[in-house]
């Protein structure tokens, strides 16, 4: 296994819109990155339902209380705190750690499922 | 059987059996003339009273022209040659293959002295209520002579006209065919109580004039004389079987052509439908059992085998502000059958039920003062009771759900819509009013069964909610007001003042439309840009793989071979699959999010714009060849589908629109399957609406015909902005028509006749809409902050997206089934690789035939 356990810089925070991903390839792992009023969360950038790297594509928003992201294939709603798939049970995408420092975003990948 | 098909009357029935037997004869098999005594096409008779209302003629209108039907307006038939299968009228000859007389009743006036008195009116047609309204200016003093149903509508007439009125009735009690007689004395309190004098168990002797030679009293046979300088006579209807009569045909014992159960006359080639109809012998005044007659007939000419199922004499309506409703055996007449009576003074409500001897099967009622659980009852006639009888007689129709009918039960009974038909219908998708309208037609006539419809939607649990998701409460149609009228144009406001939460991929796209609909810049710019799909977002079109598809416009599918060339060239150098689609442009796939803006640089250089494939917009204009080059050609349909296609280019809506333009009506551009179709004509364009193919295809509607270029632009102009201004989320033209109250002619109403006053808004709107346009790709080629999104990593902007591959098929890119990981992923994680994508089997095609020449 080849996880990195490091955080790794991947952009100004300025880079990120408000309410919209933008991928970025940390170490080999394609990793959707979004920043919202929320905060800023990292999930997979694969969609597990589709099978394509598209999940930093999807609009942004809210369930209830949860911030969302919606496949941009076909929809299935991901709580972007933990990866789990709101409309499909037992279907989830890796989450990562993210964090900004001084003006610049970090990635830590994560190992699990 | 087929040839020529004659008419006689576009009243209530004749219209609907020309509906009908369009619809059963969609080739055109038969070719159909009309001929119509009145000078305007069908209206709403039943409704007829609503002129009174102010409701004008046109919104009575009843009348949908059709392809092959001829309708002759103010052209009576005269006689029937059935020797020469002729049928004359004052300008000439009209040959048949079939006959169906459809010629109505005409009033009854009683033979009193006096009848033909300047001032004496009979009530049946919208110029007779015209001639009422206009001869009751400056007149104090109406009456009518008759107290059934038709004599209290005119009664509520002379009302609303400011006349003091006096009803005389021969019975002695008011609607005497429908209510009892103590249904009949409730009746009489709520009359008199709005001043309306009635005389009951009287005649009327004569009618005297005054000293100008028009009418001034009514002398009653038991020798008082009422005034009335206004007199309607109401004394019931005859079937108009005159011309039948004379051409020798059998009549019914008390007149009206006498038919069989398949409305066929004694005369094979000639069937009679509606009031003007003794089937069996029996004349109908009621217009489900002719509707039903309409249907036979409709039925028999294409070889069915229809039988008229057997009159429903049902009757509900509100006379003078009080319901009043008869359904079945109301007069108990059925041997040994139970009276369940209930009368509460207070609220002066009176409800009676007839039941079988053993009170359990319902046989008919009459309910006075509430008439709310009616739709049930009706219903349930002939079948169990659905409740308690006292819980049915409730005032408030407590017990009376329709959820509790039998499948068999008759929902609507001016369509014979059983519950079983609407479930299905519910089943097969319909989650509200309009679509069940749609689907079963059950609704589309009275209207007294629209809420049982909506009580066998919340049955079958299906939610009528008509928010657009959690985050709104409003429809789209209610949201682009809001918008619009307070010049919203950030979702946040919006989502902060008239919504909750942060949005979703629901709303947020429909904010995007909405503003993009209202010309709020560029779909990329701003907070705009996070409301986007991601096809709006990078302005193509996302395919399974993740790369993403590009569309050049290519206006009315005209393009000169340079521009090909350079798609050509373009597909090459980018490695792009490539298909011509069936909105006659070229498609390239297989494009990764950073070279679209290269890809893109060089169409727009040899002068191409965006094709908006990848928006809910306009989309293409179809055309075939035309006059320029078709020998059948009339008018030029290539440039006009080219003019239309630039003028609409960018309109953003709520659904994708496409049209086409047909050179003749031989459509090649197959112009009746888009939501605004035209068809050349030897003198201008006919247009279409509400066409679709897709998921539920359907033709479009015929809107208006033989229009000047300028006249055509106009109402699509204003078709377009109406549709994007109050359509739903989702819904295409076709859906956005039936879910309209009046449909087609209340749209007719409102772009035609301006009825709502809003033509010159959305006449601005679209000349806004115009005014303003700018291609998207330009703009976004000329702008490095818009450019800057159009990477596929935004730590790596260099490095092309390794998911993306592709394999060759039949010479060309095509991607790899489930994608094609990086080495470093799969070590990762092998398991991701497997789509969750079940139950679907990929069938192969190749057949083995030879490969197509590269
Ligand atoms: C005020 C009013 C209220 C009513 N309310 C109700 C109600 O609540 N419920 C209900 O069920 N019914 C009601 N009716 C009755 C209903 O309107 C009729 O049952 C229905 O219109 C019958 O349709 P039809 O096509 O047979 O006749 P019509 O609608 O009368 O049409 C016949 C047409 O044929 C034309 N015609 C006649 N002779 C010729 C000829 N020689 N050549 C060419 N054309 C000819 C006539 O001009 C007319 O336009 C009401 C009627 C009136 C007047
Ligand atoms: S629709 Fe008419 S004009 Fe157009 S190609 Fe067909 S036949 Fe020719
Ligand atoms: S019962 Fe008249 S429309 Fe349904």
């Amino acid at each position: 296994m080849n996880g990195t356990l490091t955080w790794t810089p991947v952009c100004r925070l300025d880079r990120l819109e408000p309410d919209r991903g933008v991928a970025a390839l940390v170490d080999g792992v394609q990793v959707a990155l979004f920043r919202t009023a929320d905060g800023l969360f990292a999930i997979d950038n694969h969609d597990p339902v589709s099978g394509a790297y598209v999940l930093s594509r999807g609009i942004v928003g809210s369930r209830g209380d949860v911030p969302t992201v919606a496949s941009p294939l076909h929809k299935q709603v991901y709580d972007l705190r933990t990866g789990r798939c709101l409309d499909l049970p037992g279907v989830s995408v890796t989450r990562h750690a993210v964090r900004c420092r001084d003006g610049l975003v970090e990635v830590r990948l994560r190992q699990e499922d | 059987m087929n040839g020529d098909l004659v008419v006689i009357g576009n009243g209530m029935v004749g219209q609907r059996f020309v509906d009908a037997l369009r619809a059963r004869d969609p080739h055109g098999r038969w070719r159909v003339t009309v001929l119509a005594e009145e000078g305007r096409p069908a209206y709403d008779r039943v409704r007829l009273s609503a002129f009174f209302d102010g409701v004008d003629a046109d919104a009575l209108n009843l009348h949908t022209p059709h392809e092959g039907v001829r309708l002759r307006l103010g052209e009576p038939a005269t006689a029937i040659d059935r020797d020469r299968r002729v049928v004359s009228t004052a300008t000439g000859e009209h040959r048949y293959d079939a006959l169906v007389l459809a010629t109505g009743s005409y009033p009854f006036v009683p033979p009193v002295p006096g009848a033909d008195l300047p001032g004496v009116f009979v009530y049946r047609t919208l110029d007779d209520l015209a001639a009422i309204r206009e001869y009751a200016r400056g007149r104090r003093a109406g009456a009518v002579i008759g107290g059934g149903l038709l004599g209290l509508e005119a009664a509520n007439a002379l009302r609303l006209l400011g006349l003091s009125t006096d009803v005389v009735e021969f019975a002695p009690r008011l609607m005497p065919v429908q209510v009892d007689p103590a249904g009949g004395a409730m009746l009489r309190r709520y009359v008199e109580e709005l001043g309306v004098r009635t005389h009951l168990g009287v005649a009327t002797t004569a009618i005297r004039p005054g000293p100008d030679g028009a009418v001034a009293a009514l002398e009653l046979s038991d020798g008082r004389t009422v005034d009335a300088e206004l007199v309607v006579v109401a004394a019931g209807i005859r079937p108009r079987d005159e011309l039948a009569r004379a051409a020798g045909l059998t009549l019914g014992p008390r007149g009206g052509v006498l038919v069989d159960d398949t409305c066929r006359s004694a005369d094979e080639r000639i069937w009679a439908v509606g009031e003007c109809a003794a089937v069996d012998g029996t004349c109908h005044g009621l217009v489900a059992p002719g509707y039903a007659t309409a249907e036979v007939v409709a039925d028999r000419l294409v070889g069915g085998a229809a039988t008229f199922p057997g009159a429903d004499t049902a009757t509900k309506l509100k006379l003078l502000g009080v319901d009043v409703a008869s359904f079945g055996d109301a007069h108990g007449t059925t041997p040994g059958c139970l009276d369940v009576t209930f009368t509460d003074p207070a609220t002066r409500v009176y409800a009676k039920l007839v039941l079988s001897d053993d009170a359990r099967t319902l046989l008919g009622g009459v309910l006075v003062g509430d008439a709310s659980a009616y739709p049930t009852l009706r219903a349930s006639v002939g079948g169990p009771l659905p409740a308690a009888p006292l819980a049915l007689l409730a005032p408030d129709g407590g017990g009376a759900d329709a959820g509790a009918l039998p499948a068999t039960a008759q929902v609507c009974s001016c369509n014979a819509v059983t519950r079983g038909d609407v479930d299905a219908a519910i089943a097969g998708g319909c989650a509200d009013v309009p679509s069940l309208k749609a689907c079963t037609r059950a609704g589309t006539s009275c209207g007294s069964c629209v809420p049982m419809l909506k009580q066998l939607l919340d049955a079958a649990g299906v939610a009528q909610s008509t928010a657009l998701c959690e985050h709104f409460d409003a429809t789209r149609r209610e949201l682009f007001e809001i918008v619009r009228v307070r010049r919203i144009r950030t979702f946040s406001r919006l989502v902060a003042e008239h919504g909750r939460g942060r949005g979703c991929d629901i709303c947020k796209p429909v904010v995007a439309s909405i503003l993009a609909s209202l010309g709020a810049g560029h779909v990329l710019d701003g907070e705009q840009a996070s409301l986007q799909d991601t096809n709006d977002h990078f302005l193509a079109n996302l395919q399974r793989d993740g790369s993403y598809s590009v569309v050049p416009r290519i206006p009315g599918g005209e393009i000169t071979p340079e521009k090909l060339i350079v798609i050509g060239e373009v597909a090459r150098d980018f490695k792009l699959y490539t298909k011509i689609t069936g909105g006659q442009r070229i498609d390239l796939f297989g494009a990764r999010v950073e070279q679209l803006p290269q890809i893109w640089r060089r169409l727009v250089d040899a002068g191409f714009e965006s094709g908006h494939a990848y928006g809910k917009a306009l989309r293409t204009v179809k055309s075939c060849v035309g006059e320029t080059w078709c020998r059948y050609g009339v008018q030029d349909s290539v440039g006009l589908a080219v003019a239309l296609e630039l003028r609409y280019r960018g309109l953003r809506a709520p659904h994708k629109i496409k049209s086409a333009v047909s050179g003749c009506a031989r459509e090649c551009a197959e112009a009746r399957s888009k939501d605004f179709g035209i068809i050349a004509t030897e003198t201008g364009w006919n247009l279409y609406v509400g066409g679709n193919g897709g998921f539920r295809p359907r033709h479009a509607d015929l809107f208006a015909s033989d229009l000047s270029t300028d006249a055509l632009i106009q109402l699509i102009d204003r078709f377009l902005i109406y549709y994007i201004r109050t359509a739903d989320r989702l819904q295409r033209t076709a859906a956005w028509i039936e879910a309209m109250d009046g449909g087609l002619d209340h749209l007719r109403a409102v772009i035609v006749d301006d009825s709502l006053g809003l033509c010159a808004d959305l006449d601005a709107a679209m000349a806004h809409h115009v005014g303003s346009y700018s291609d998207e790709w330009r703009d976004v080629l000329d702008d490095p902050e818009r450019l800057r999104r159009f990477t596929s990593f935004v730590n790596a902007p260099d490095v092309p997206d390794p998911s993306i591959t592709f394999a060759l098929e039949r010479g060309q890119p095509v991607p790899i089934r489930g994608g094609t990981p990086t080495a470093r992923d799969d070590e990762r994680s092998g398991r991701e690789r497997e789509p969750v994508e079940a139950g679907r089997r990929r069938q192969q095609v190749a057949l083995g035939l030879p490969e197509v020449r590269r």
